[in-house]
């Protein structure tokens, strides 16, 4: 199926299904239940995982392929969206082109920043890249003023006027496809149940399958070939002949251009940027994002954002009355006892938990939530096939 | 002239802090070969250590004072700090007013226990994986400790004065025949960077005089041989860890009466830290101290209005810029050795 072999296809297919009923997985728990606290089918929240799923795939393709750890990665996120939030409030409120302009011009700024940086490696690499993104972030931050809004950001106002779209006098134009608004929801109920079908979502969600599709069929290509020769041995490889430098800036434009759309797309969903969204943290997000769930794998980056985003928003939201709900069935002393280990990981502690959940992955899954997932699975094989040996040599006295 | 000078003393206090900073991370460097992205959090457990210590002398009981009364009348409740008892008002207070310097002592030990917890309990398990490993692991190590950090004492700044005795600032300029009020410099920047240098003095004169030091340079040089020799490297190896821990802990003791410390204050100091190191060059301490200063006077430089008027905004970016032309121009950075850290 279009270029896939068996097991990519079965791959690709889950997760089209996931992405599509997405709003009805995610909302397990009917709407009045305690546990509806833990539903993630709000359409803000599932934005947000198929953006950043975007943002990590592309970050893969550079780190899990060719072995460059960039830590400055979030300042193509951010000229992605400056670029979209200018195309909105001048040319039209159509995201097509907004999204188009973010992936361009995170290309071109990959381009000359790869351009630089490709020609050191390892620790150097990184620091480059970092101080790339934090001097983007300073001048978007000062200088850039006119351009950047400095500390309060671009957003559309009332007082902008597209070429391409007629906003009423004095109303903030939305976004929209053609026509079709991204905040706008069809919300079914079933039984106790309620589930949003939002348009902003599916856009996103259309787009994060087109960017999976194309990160497979680039890893098996013989050009993900090369990039992975890079990150193995690139010495050997210069050896044979071979000029490996276009091949890392390549990838590295490639990845680049996943931050500028995964940046388009953010301000498409919420028409807003600000100089925080280049801040190295944030390139240190997408760094965690794609260890934890599995650097180098096809769907481990989309995990791992998946995950943190999850965690970032629900744990966040728990609070200690919720906890002493929890653990109401126990004694007093202990209930409380066990609110007050609980909470330094809750609520504003969530970035602890974070920390502590990412060095366990580092120590004992450097393969991240897709190894942990193998081992689980091999496990399981085993204790299967242990099984039926043991009960075909139980039956077999028994004749 | 004057302002020249003014900005060399300007820049001194934040290199210092970068030199000792880019010193310990070398040094982890140099001798385990691991890439240290909790070092900024050691500073910062080192500022919080003058925090605390404050905290500690100043608890207090509460009395009633039946000879002042409040706005209401009511009897006024006044706390006395429990060491007022012991030593009497005065020397009470002044211990108070001393407490960062006394931090000194008090966070000697709890970096070194720190830094021996640290090196024993994770750093080891990584000397064989991959450089982006050991990255990646003490990155998560450095949220965890800001994290802790942030749970005890509150995400706010929190002010810890300098001793009165050097609050003040005093007259750079007549010392230099210029006219008075021309170059003021404080005298806690003063202390700070003439105690970042005994510091540094002192970290290579261990390493130079020492027989422990020679051993831990011929480690540095080549660990193999020295271990077939019958020493146990590692040990010293973690006892130079120890150290390093060391060294960060009392920049940040000594730094909070500059800045006022709060839980991310060594995620910032970090990675100017490692712009210094990768421009002083990856594994040479001398190459980290010098970058250390040289950016922190450059920084000041280019955050002179005179500066700032020709090319806006040059003070935000200008350690990046210096970064990125001295990576491009001399690859190993200053004073870098080859093949360090090249794939």
């Amino acid at each position: 199926m279009l270029g896939l072999n068996k097991k990519d296809a079965g791959l690709f297919t889950i997760v089209i299904v996931l992405t599509m009923l997405a709003p009805f997985i995610l909302n397990p728990f009917p709407e009045n239940s305690e546990l509806a606290q833990f539903n993630a089918g709000y359409p803000d929240l599932m934005q947000r995982f198929v953006i950043f799923g975007i943002f990590a795939i592309g970050f893969n393709i550079l780190f899990g392929l060719t072995g460059y750890l960039s830590f400055g990665h979030a300042a193509f996120l951010g000229v992605g969206s400056y670029a979209a939030i200018w195309m909105m409030k001048l040319l039209t409120l159509n995201v097509i082109p907004a999204i188009i302009m973010g992936i361009i011009f995170a290309g071109l700024c990959g381009g000359g920043v790869g351009f630089v940086a490709r020609s050191r490696s390892g620790i150097y690499f990184s620091i480059l890249t970092l101080a790339f993104a934090q001097m983007s972030y300073a001048l978007a931050y000062s200088v850039l003023t006119p351009i950047t809004g400095g500390e309060t950001g671009l957003q559309i106002k009332a007082t902008d006027s597209p070429l391409m779209s007629s906003v009423p006098e004095g109303e903030i134009g939305r976004a929209n496809l053609f026509g079709l608004e991204m905040g706008s929801s069809y919300e079914l109920s079933v039984g106790g149940w309620l589930f949003t079908f939002n348009a902003g979502y599916y856009i996103a969600a259309v787009c994060m399958l087109i960017a999976f599709y194309l990160s497979i069929r680039l890893f098996r290509s013989p050009f993900g070939m090369m990039l992975r020769a890079v990150k193995s041995n690139q010495q050997r490889m210069n050896y044979t002949g071979l000029n490996s430098k276009p091949y890392t800036l390549a990838a590295f434009v490639i990845s680049g251009m996943y931050a500028g759309l995964a940046g388009g797309l953010m301000v498409a969903m919420d028409t807003q940027v600000g100089p925080e969204r280049m801040f190295w943290t944030a390139s240190g997000e997408v760094v965690l994002m794609a260890i934890l769930g599995g650097v180098g794998t096809l769907i481990g980056p989309v995990l791992g954002a998946g995950m943190i985003k999850y965690m970032e928003n629900i744990i966040s939201k728990i609070n200690d009355n919720i906890l002493h709900q929890w653990f109401a069935f126990m004694p007093d002393g202990i209930e409380d006892f066990m609110v007050f280990i609980i909470h330094p990981f809750i609520g504003k502690g969530w970035h602890l938990t974070l920390g502590i959940v990412f060095m366990l992955v580092v120590i004992f899954l450097p393969g991240g939530l897709v190894e942990g997932g193998q081992r689980i699975g091999r496990l399981f094989g085993r204790k299967k096939r242990a099984e039926a040996e043991a009960e075909s040599t139980a039956k077999t006295p028994a004749e | 002239m004057e302002a020249l000078i003014l900005q060399v003393l300007n820049g001194l206090d934040k290199g210092s802090a970068y030199a000792l900073i880019a010193l310990g991370l070398t040094l982890i460097f140099g001798t385990l070969g691991v890439v240290n992205f909790a070092h900024g959090a050691l500073f910062m457990i080192g500022a919080f250590c003058a925090v605390t210590l404050q905290r500690l002398l100043s608890l207090s009981r509460e009395i009633v004072d039946e000879t002042k009364t409040d706005f209401l009348g009511n009897p006024l409740k006044v706390d006395i700090p429990y060491l007022y008892d012991w030593f009497g008002a005065d020397a009470g207070q002044s211990i108070i007013n001393w407490s960062v310097p006394l931090a000194i002592l008090f966070s000697i030990p709890i970096m070194v226990i720190v830094g021996f917890a640290m090196e024993r309990g994770l750093i080891k398990h990584f000397y064989k994986r991959p450089h982006a490993d050991q990255i990646l692991v003490t990155f998560g190590l450095a949220i965890v400790l800001q994290e802790i950090i942030k749970y005890f004492y509150g995400a706010n700044p929190i002010p810890t004065p300098a001793p009165p005795a050097f609050t003040g600032s005093f007259d750079f300029g007549v010392l230099l025949g210029f006219d008075p009020f021309q170059i003021v410099y404080p005298y806690w920047r003063l202390i700070y960077f003439s105690f970042a240098m005994i510091i540094i003095a002192g970290v290579f004169a261990f390493l130079q005089f020492t027989t422990f030091g020679m051993v831990v340079r011929a480690g540095m040089a080549d660990r193999e041989t020295v271990g077939m020799l019958g020493i146990n490297i590692d040990k010293r190896f973690t006892i130079m860890f120890a150290i390093a821990a060391c060294v960060a802990g009392l920049a940040g003791v000594m730094y909070t009466p500059i800045n006022s410390p709060n839980y991310h204050m060594g995620m910032d100091f970090l990675v100017l830290s490692f712009v210094v190191v990768v421009v002083g060059g990856m594994g040479s301490l001398p190459g980290a101290v010098l970058a250390g200063f040289l950016l922190g006077i450059l920084e000041s430089f280019a955050s002179m209005a005179q500066v700032i008027a020709i090319i806006p905004g040059i003070n935000q970016i200008i350690i990046y810029l210096v970064a990125i032309i001295v990576l491009l121009t001399r690859p190993r950075g200053l004073m870098g050795r080859k093949g360090v850290m090249e794939e």
